[in-house]
């Protein structure tokens, strides 16, 4: 009996690839799921309140929207569930007592999403306002709920606790340990409060668009202020969130900060590069600002930061994929800070979003941003982890399943997700295009987008 | 009773659920196929996507509870059962893709063709993914994994006539069940046309589904000696017992008593399942792998029943309070 290791390597790229692509397509849908509902109900809210019929409106057009996506949500969420064990049986096999703990309280949370979205979406006319509002915000916090215990468990894999090893074998397992690892903490702030400027800038992009086009209605202007106002107030908030997660990692991963700035040697009082390439262990190009790295991540311009060099070339990320997805996600960031401050600045003004058409084609481009920068994000947590499943205690390669053929489920499952990207796009475009009812526009619209 | 027996169980509740609440959504696709065109079929579809609108995503669920009681409770049966199984694994998870994405596009379109389009996905994935569901069941069931990091064969696993009977039984069994709570449904909403028509559809499946359990016997016995043996002795009060509720909603149905008849129904399909558990019991994996073997820690099993009493305590009312909304006719309208 090897007992080793049998998949070949062909097939580990293709398991990866699929958890990728899988993963990759979840996130986005598990960001709406948990931010979308606040918005729907804020609106709705905001509708019972003023008696302005418009907020009722974009309620119940963004619900709609909201209960397709969902339903997209969560058998895109179930595929995960199967592929744990279908691609990484051995990893399930021997840490899923350990770490399965908050994926089972996560089926909890999920479960009280499924039962409030079918009551929400069902119950509008039926349910007193109160009632249906409570339901509504019912729906993001155990949206927020699941994705805190999700995180709890890649946490989890990247600060492993919650257990010995001894001669071989798993030990002393601690359940509850493993669930409050200490990456849980800043990785599911970043993560929700990524959800919400996802989810915001996701809704603000086809409103910034109708208007773009001319369409400019007060339900557009309404949409896009409501939504992306959201996601702006997140974004400030998420940059000392993020300054926060980077900290865990330079104490928790140090290989991973060395593969997100590009550093080879271990030295003290580390420059930092924005932009430019890692080539033949040195950073080319960019700008260079010295000792910065240091102070940023040990608060002392003169601190040591461990180079890649401190482990063997196998033991090492990619460090372009990794860096490259770390500077686009930041430079996102700001940008998004940026657009924040245009649209307070015009609000503190004049009561009104900026009038320049430049601000809307910036909201037109804050979905894809966000979408991007939350992938960017995934990847550095992801790809900086390689060659580990679990950091420094089972590799990706050693967790893999032996079975061939995984390929063709890989192929297959490319397939289905073309079809339903295209088909969730289609959908969405439609319920959008529905035409609006007429007590929504009392006035022609006079202002200029 | 252990704490593993008792986490065990537990699963076994959510495996007995997912079976009797997705089931009948499964076989609601099942008829929605064979609905007729669109015209013909117009007002069964609708009767199919208002019973099972509201309900499905919540019903879809239980599945992901019994994985994550799985993988957590019994993390060395978790990995050989989806790394051998992955083949009709993963197509049962195509179909649940396509199943529940399909059904959400469907009620999101208005022109026919799209309509179409979604329809038909939504009604065969609905037939696909409890067959493959079905397979996985009969290549556990009869033996056919191995325990340890070695994957059984990945072909022969589900390719077997216990995995094909297993698959046909679970459609026909989703059938089953959908057709008597549709007849249900259909009497409760004053649809006395459609509620003949599902109780004509309730004798077909429920004659199928005794038909096909005769043949099994058969079968069982000639592929899983096992299995066999287990459903024939500690099973044996279970199996007769369902066999008597499926007679017996037969009756109920010809009498039009609807009401009833579901939930003899349920009874029909909850015994089959624990006179499988009860054949196979201790093992989890047969003659591999005991549940008491294949038991997570205490620690892990302790955390996992609290977690689960906690969730239960916000769980239960929720669900309750769906349920009786849904009764009541409460959840009609959409957004």
């Amino acid at each position: 009996m090897t007992g080793v290791l049998v998949a070949s390597q062909t097939d580990l790229l293709y398991a990866r690839q699929q958890m990728a692509l899988s993963l990759g397509t979840h996130i986005v849908i598990a960001c709406l799921g948990m931010a979308f509902p606040f918005l729907v109900v804020v609106a709705e809210w905001r509708g019972n309140r003023t008696g302005d019929a418009i907020y009722t409106t974009l309620a119940r057009r963004w619900a709609k929207a909201m209960g397709v996506l969902f339903a997209v949500g969560a058998v895109s969420g179930t595929i995960l569930s199967f592929e744990f064990g279908i691609l990484w049986p051995r990893w399930m096999g021997r840490y899923g007592a350990v770490m399965g703990l908050p994926f089972a309280i996560e089926g909890f949370a999920f479960f009280l999403e499924a039962i409030f979205i079918g009551i929400y979406l069902y119950g509008w006319d039926r349910l007193p306002a109160r009632v249906h509002q409570a339901v509504g915000l019912a729906i993001g916090v155990a949206g927020v709920a699941s994705a805190f215990f999700v995180v709890a468990a890649n946490g989890w894999m990247n600060d492993p606790t919650g257990f010995h090893i001894v001669g071989g074998k798993v030990v002393d397992v601690k359940p509850w340990a493993a669930l409050f690892n200490s990456a849980l903490w800043p990785e599911a702030t970043h993560m929700i409060l990524g959800a919400f400027i996802v989810a915001g800038c996701l809704v603000a992009t086809p409103h910034a668009w109708a208007l773009l086009r001319g369409r400019g209605t007060r339900y557009h202007r309404v949409g896009l202020a409501l939504a992306l106002t959201v996601a702006m107030l997140a974004a400030p908030v998420q940059i000392v969130v993020g300054d926060w997660a980077a900290r865990h990692v330079a104490q928790k991963q140090p290989i991973k900060l060395a593969a997100i700035e590009g550093v080879t040697h271990t030295q003290r009082g580390a420059p930092l590069h924005i932009g430019g390439l890692y080539v033949d262990g040195a950073i080319k190009g960019g700008l260079r600002i010295p000792n910065l790295l240091s102070l940023l991540a040990y608060d002392d311009p003169h601190a040591t930061v461990q180079g890649l060099e401190t482990v063997p070339v196998s033991d090492r990320p990619p460090v372009n994929v990794v860096r490259t997805a770390f500077q686009l996600m930041v430079a996102i960031g700001f940008a998004m800070l940026g657009l924040g401050a245009w649209l307070g600045l015009a609000w503190r003004r004049r009561r009104s979003l900026p009038r320049s058409p430049w601000f809307l084609r910036a909201a037109v481009l804050s979905g894809p941003a966000a979408v991007l920068a939350l992938e960017c994000g995934w990847i550095v947590t992801e790809v900086g982890r390689q060659p580990w499943i679990v950091y420094r205690v089972m590799r990706v390669r050693d967790a893999v399943s032996d079975a061939s053929g995984l390929r063709y489920g890989y192929f297959l499952l490319i397939a289905v997700y073309t079809g339903l990207a295209i088909a969730t796009f289609t959908v969405l475009r439609r319920l959008a295009r529905v035409p609006l009812p007429a007590e929504t526009e009392p006035t022609p619209p006079g202002a200029p987008a | 009773m252990t704490l593993a027996n008792v986490v065990a169980a537990t699963m076994f509740a959510g495996i007995t659920l997912y079976a009797l609440l997705a089931g009948a959504d499964f076989g609601a696709g099942f008829w929605d196929l064979f609905a007729g065109n669109a015209e013909r079929g117009a007002p069964t579809r609708k009767l199919i996507e208002e019973s099972i609108g509201p309900v499905w995503e919540a019903n879809h669920v239980w599945l992901i509870f019994v994985l994550v009681t799985l993988w957590t409770g019994f993390p060395s049966a978790f990995a050989p059962i989806m790394s051998t199984l992955y083949v009709p694994l993963t197509l049962a998870a195509v179909g649940i893709i396509l199943r529940g994405a399909s059904f959400a596009f469907r009620k999101a379109s208005r022109t026919l063709s799209a309509r179409r389009i979604y329809g038909a996905a939504f009604a065969s994935s609905s037939v696909i993914t409890p067959y493959f569901l079905g397979s996985v069941v009969g290549g556990v069931a009869s033996g056919r994994v191995p325990a340890g990091t070695h994957t059984g064969d990945v072909f022969e696993s589900w390719l077997n006539p216990t995995s094909v009977l297993g698959g046909v039984m679970a459609v026909i069994v989703c059938a089953f069940l959908a057709a008597v709570y549709l007849a249900a449904d259909a009497d409760h909403r004053q649809r006395p046309e459609l509620a003949t028509v599902f109780r004509r559809r309730s004798f077909a499946a429920g004659i199928a589904a005794g038909v096909v359990a005769a043949a099994g016997v058969a079968v069982l016995h000639a592929d899983s000696p096992d299995l066999f043996h287990g459903l024939t002795h500690r099973g044996a009060p279970f199996i007769a017992a369902s066999a008597g509720a499926g007679a017996i909603t037969l009756v109920l149905v010809a009498r039009r008593r609807f009401a009833i008849a579901r939930y003899v129904a349920a009874l029909a399909v909850v015994a089959v399942l624990w006179g499988w558990a009860a054949g196979q019991y201790p093992w989890m994996l047969e003659h591999e792998l005991t549940i008491k073997a294949a038991a997570a820690p205490r620690a892990t099993l302790a955390a996992g029943l609290l977690a689960f009493g906690i969730g239960s305590l916000l769980l239960v009312p929720a669900l309750v309070w769906l349920l009786v909304l849904f009764q009541r006719g409460d959840l009609a309208s959409e957004a």
